[in-house]
């Protein structure tokens, strides 16, 4: 399959790549790993005239901590997560749900920036940031704006970037020493994207939870911040009675389409396990 | 939409030449440099038969344009046996314990198995498995290519050894 002719451009830096989107609009799209965006462009369901690639603007590819925050460059990729000391230290949930997208090669190109402002309810890291309430850096020509992760996803493929802006940074506050947390993924075989799957934050204190957060991936035109899930977690022992009520919330808010990972009343149900599941994973890796 | 030069170490040998950017990696390698190991199986990154090593990394060449890899080094099947010419290790484990079958999948997973093994030199089989996770093969069932890598893991080990 061979995509339609289009112009290719290198940026070295953030500013030279925000002149040449303002410069060419909406006839531009930005590259980076380019595993979702090359598989349209080889079905020609996707004909940009411009590729601006990502692959040598040295600045976006960092992660360091500040202030509490975890900040990751919108180039880092996948496999970077998972081998991160300090993203594994400061928030492991981040690596475990890496490490369950796609394979090893995908993983080698993929990058957070690409997996987050692709805004395809498939896309595994938008559940883990709404979990961990994240926030976007946005960069454009007139400046930096600052998007909350749970406001950013407006539906499939919709997301609060404008043209000529460019997702460049994750700011992930850091959550408390001993929050428990896991991402718990269904997926028919290697490289599928979710049938269903759940990220989960819990936080326990004398038995108790005091703060909990839910996300949903893919069973939704995006990804889906279960809060009354939550709330049945918080103020419990996170019991069975609260698994299943937290479960039985979170189903509710789903509408997962019928396709070929399954009838949607069947996806729902897969979301309500991964939501169980993760939760008892996360209660149990509670400090 | 102009012709683009683009350079780059393919199996220790330098290239140049003048590429459309549409043009897929894996294109490049098989019809401008007659590489023809890496194979063509899904098209859509999902199969691995494509799989090259790219700056030290395995990456899938059907979803990657060639100009993305100028100034790369790469190495691709062709480049893997020993400089004297006789098979690498991974390549005659895969010989000895019938890693293969058709063949289809081989040259890929063959290159992904070399990177993995200087990333996890003694990889156990799960490790194995997660680590060609990517690479599908409908012939042997995996077990024989579990088998082919640990046996090279081995074997590279021990000659590793002899020599320090």
């Amino acid at each position: 399959m061979i995509p339609a002719p289009f112009e290719y451009h290198r940026p070295k830096s953030v500013d030279e790549t925000l002149g040449l989107l303002a410069q060419y609009g909406d006839e531009a799209r930005i590259v980076a790993g380019g595993h979702s965006l090359i598989p349209m462009m080889k079905l020609r369901m996707a004909q940009p005239e411009h590729l601006v690639d990502l692959r040598h603007v040295a600045d976006l590819d960092f992660i360091r901590e500040d202030a509490g925050s975890l900040v990751i460059g919108a180039m880092v990729t996948q496999t970077a997560l998972i081998t991160s000391a300090l993203v594994r230290d400061k928030c492991p949930i981040i690596p475990e749900a890496s490490a369950q997208i796609a394979d090893p090669q995908v993983r080698n190109c993929g990058t957070i920036g690409g997996n987050l402002a692709n805004g395809d309810p498939g896309n595994d890291l938008p559940a883990v940031m709404l979990a961990l309430d994240a926030t976007y850096d946005v960069v454009s020509k007139s400046g930096t704006r600052q998007v909350a992760a749970r406001a950013f996803y407006k539906g499939a493929l919709e997301t609060a970037l404008e043209d000529g802006e460019l997702l460049s940074a994750v700011r992930i506050p850091i959550p408390a020493a001993g929050c428990g947390h896991a991402y718990a993924k269904q997926k028919r075989k290697i490289g599928d994207y979710a049938t269903a799957a759940a990220a989960v934050l819990v936080t326990m204190s004398g038995g108790k939870c005091t703060d909990a957060a839910v996300a949903l991936t893919n069973v939704g035109n995006t990804p889906l911040l279960a809060d009354a899930a939550a709330r049945a977690l918080v103020g419990t022992s996170v019991d069975a009675a609260a698994i299943n009520a937290a479960a039985t919330a979170a189903m509710a808010i789903t509408a997962p389409a019928s396709d070929t990972r399954g009838p949607a009343e069947f996806r729902t149900r897969v979301a309500g396990v991964m939501v169980r599941r993760a939760i008892e994973a996360a209660r149990g890796r509670a400090g | 939409m102009g012709k683009m030069l683009v350079t780059m170490t393919v199996n220790g040998r330098q290239v140049e030449k003048s590429v459309e950017p549409r043009l897929l990696l894996i294109h490049f390698l098989r019809e401008e440099l007659a590489l023809t190991g890496p194979h063509i199986g899904c098209d859509t990154s999902h199969c691995g038969a494509c799989t090259i090593d790219l700056d030290g990394k395995s990456v899938k060449s059907c979803t990657m344009f060639a100009a993305q890899a100028d100034g790369a080094t790469l190495t691709t099947i062709e480049g893997i046996a020993n400089a004297d010419g006789s098979l690498h290790a991974l390549q005659e484990a895969f010989r000895q314990h019938h890693g293969l079958q058709c063949g289809f999948c081989t040259p890929g997973m063959i290159t992904r198995a070399w990177r993995l093994l200087q990333e996890i030199p003694n990889p156990s089989e799960e490790e194995i498995r997660f680590g060609i996770s990517g690479n599908l093969c409908r012939c042997t069932g995996y077990q024989n290519i579990i088998k082919a890598v640990m046996a090279a893991a081995g074997e590279l080990s021990a000659s590793k050894e002899a020599a320090e």
